[in-house]
């Protein structure tokens, strides 16, 4: 038996694959497919303070190796989450994070105290990176300032595991992932969407309501293996790789370029089951190269 | 209900028409229940220019076979290269997804068909017969070369024609059919599936009758199974998905419909 287990802090994953937000629901969507018993954890969808409605369709683009999309963080607030959502998941197998959005420091304060008392919640994501709505997401995500100051007002309420998600659409993503681990962030995932766009141009419009949307799938993985690279290098915390992973040799190639654990997305849309091939195939990985552990592979990339 | 992935062997391919293509495919396992109504998102094979699985309807069920059928209409990259697929070659679809229509209490019923969007109409049709109802069937389209398989629709209710050439049956848009015309409107449920211009349209018609109007919608998908949220319709209730929560909807519940 070849052990797969990884730490991120003081949160403890059987193994490093997990699912990224917005594209595995609560998890019982996939109930059919998954034996979420086999996954490291799985991040829900984003949660603010209270409900929002999310953009008007159409908010979703195919592109090549990818698509673009434009949900704007529809969900039906913390309030209902904690009554409503959190019983019904609070029981699964598996490390269970609510990733927090908001649109002011505030809103995302008082998410992250709400769910600090939610007992089976171990750690939250804090998502400063959607491009996706008007105000506030992304815009705390790009600047270094409010990066650290979203992080550092989250940590005096949050007692738990705090990831901060960064957002790829910077100048500079080590400069912002030294800032907030400096404002005692304990985690840092990477990448969320690439700012991107799509036009229909028999009808001259764009494809989406929104015009812009948040671009996922292979074909952002190389920027994000780059930037998992560049962070990884830069800072002490954990570093969580995200971006176009669809199969085993992909996770595995972010976890050389530093990251302890990854997160699915958007290739769960085309194969719902291939988290659980992810696992298997790392496993099958290690046998191959006789490795024991899956945290010999952190960070191991031979740039002699 | 349970959703599975299963291959499916193409066990016969028809070109009916010149942008038209109608599978019918041999499962690998012994099929699930399916309804009427339910959709797959299919894996299409070996196109790199195409991304995500293609939601498309269950055109019919044949139980006794393990077969089910699809019928689609060729629009783009990835339903042409479902018209390219050849007997034995090998499709993986995603299934059965939504929600499918539900049996009426009455026996009044009227499916309305447009262009491609006929595709749930047959399977349908055959559920109801199978459960003893006796529906009408009314189809339109463009022109004569766009109506298939009648005679599998009279098998299982009176088909009525309605082209806008007047090539076949009469002549006109689907709301232009007389079925529409009298001032006793029979039918307490109608079932429409197609464009939703045309289902606006048949929706506004019967605006005013004691009819309930369902129809099938047909927003882009990416996951088919409820978890990216953006397949959403505005209804009086807020944003629903259509993958899940539909894709059959009472108008009653379209916001703005
Ligand atoms: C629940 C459901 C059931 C469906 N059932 C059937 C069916 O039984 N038979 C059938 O032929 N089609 C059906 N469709 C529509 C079908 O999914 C699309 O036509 C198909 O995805 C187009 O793929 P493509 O790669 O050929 O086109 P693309 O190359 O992706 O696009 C070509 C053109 O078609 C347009 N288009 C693509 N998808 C849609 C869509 N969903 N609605 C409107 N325009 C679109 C694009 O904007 C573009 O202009 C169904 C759709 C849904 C959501
Ligand atoms: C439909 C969709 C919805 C998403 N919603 C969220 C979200 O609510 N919060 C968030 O932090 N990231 C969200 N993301 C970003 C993903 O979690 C992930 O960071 C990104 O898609 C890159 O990974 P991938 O290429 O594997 O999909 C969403 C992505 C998609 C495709
Ligand atoms: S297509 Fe993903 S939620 Fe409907």
């Amino acid at each position: 038996m070849k052990d797969l287990s990884v730490k991120l802090h003081s949160l403890e994953l059987r193994n490093p694959v997990m699912t990224a937000s917005g594209t595995f629901g609560y998890g019982w969507e996939y109930e059919d497919f998954v034996d979420l018993s086999k996954l490291g954890g799985i991040v829900v969808k984003a949660t603010t303070g209270s409900h929002r409605e999310g953009n008007p369709y159409p908010r979703m683009a195919e592109t090549p190796h990818g698509m673009l999309n434009a949900i704007g963080l529809q969900n039906k607030g913390v309030d209902y989450f904690i009554k409503a959502i959190y019983p019904a998941i609070s029981d699964f197998p598996t490390n269970v994070i609510v990733n927090v959005s908001g649109s002011t420091v505030e809103e995302y304060e008082s998410v992250a105290e709400k769910i600090n008392e939610l007992e089976k919640i171990p750690a939250i994501e804090l998502n400063i990176s959607c491009p996706n709505v008007k105000e506030g997401g992304m815009a705390f995500g790009t600047s270094c300032a409010s990066a650290q100051a979203v992080t550092r007002a989250v940590r005096k309420v949050y007692k738990k595991t705090l990831i901060v998600k960064l957002s790829p659409n910077v100048t500079s993503i080590v400069e912002i992932a030294k800032g907030v681990e400096d404002e005692g962030a304990d985690s840092i995932s990477l990448i969320n969407t690439l700012l991107g766009m799509a036009i229909d141009v028999e009808k001259r419009k764009p494809v989406l309501s929104t015009i812009t949307g948040g671009l996922s799938g292979p074909a952002i993985k190389p920027v994000a293996l780059r930037m998992v690279w560049q962070v990884s290098q830069e800072v002490k915390i954990p570093v969580i790789g995200i971006g176009g992973i669809s199969n085993a040799s992909d996770a595995i190639s972010f976890l050389l370029a530093g990251a302890s654990a990854i997160q699915v997305g958007t290739a769960n849309f085309i194969d719902p089951s291939v988290t659980m091939k992810i696992v298997a195939g790392i496993e099958d990985y290690l046998e191959r190269h006789r490795i024991d552990s899956v945290k010999d592979l952190v960070g191991a990339l031979d740039v002699s | 209900m349970k959703k599975f992935i299963h291959d499916f062997k193409v066990i016969k391919k028809w070109l009916p028409g010149s942008n038209h293509v109608i599978l019918h495919l041999l499962c690998s396992e012994p099929l699930p229940p399916i309804k009427a109504g339910q959709f797959a998102e299919i894996l299409i094979p070996d196109e790199p220019e195409v991304f995500l699985r293609r939601p498309i309807s269950i055109h019919d069920v044949d139980t006794k076979n393990n077969t089910i059928s699809l019928f689609v209409k060729i629009v783009g990259k990835g339903t042409y290269k479902l018209s390219e697929l050849r007997v034995d070659d090998t499709l993986n679809l995603l299934y059965p997804l939504g929600q499918g229509f539900e049996f009426p209490e009455h026996d009044k019923i009227l499916l309305v068909g447009g262009g491609c969007g006929v595709a749930p109409l047959l399977f349908l049709a055959h559920s109801l017969s199978q459960h003893n109802y006796h529906p009408d069937i009314l189809i339109g389209s463009r022109n004569a070369d766009e109506i298939h398989e009648t005679g599998e629709y009279e098998k299982y209710g009176n088909l009525y024609l309605i082209t806008e050439d007047g090539s076949l049956g009469e002549k006109g848009l689907v709301t232009h059919h007389s079925i529409f015309k009298t001032d006793e409107f029979k039918y307490k449920i109608v079932y429409a599936c197609g464009p939703e211009g045309m289902l606006k349209a048949v929706n506004q018609k019967l605006k005013g009758f004691d009819t309930e109007v369902f129809v099938s919608l047909e927003n882009t998908m990416a996951c088919g199974i409820g978890a990216c949220l953006s397949c959403v319709v505005k209804t009086t209730t807020g944003n629903r998905c259509v993958c899940t929560e539909g894709p059959v909807f009472n108008t009653k519940e379209l916001a703005g419909w």
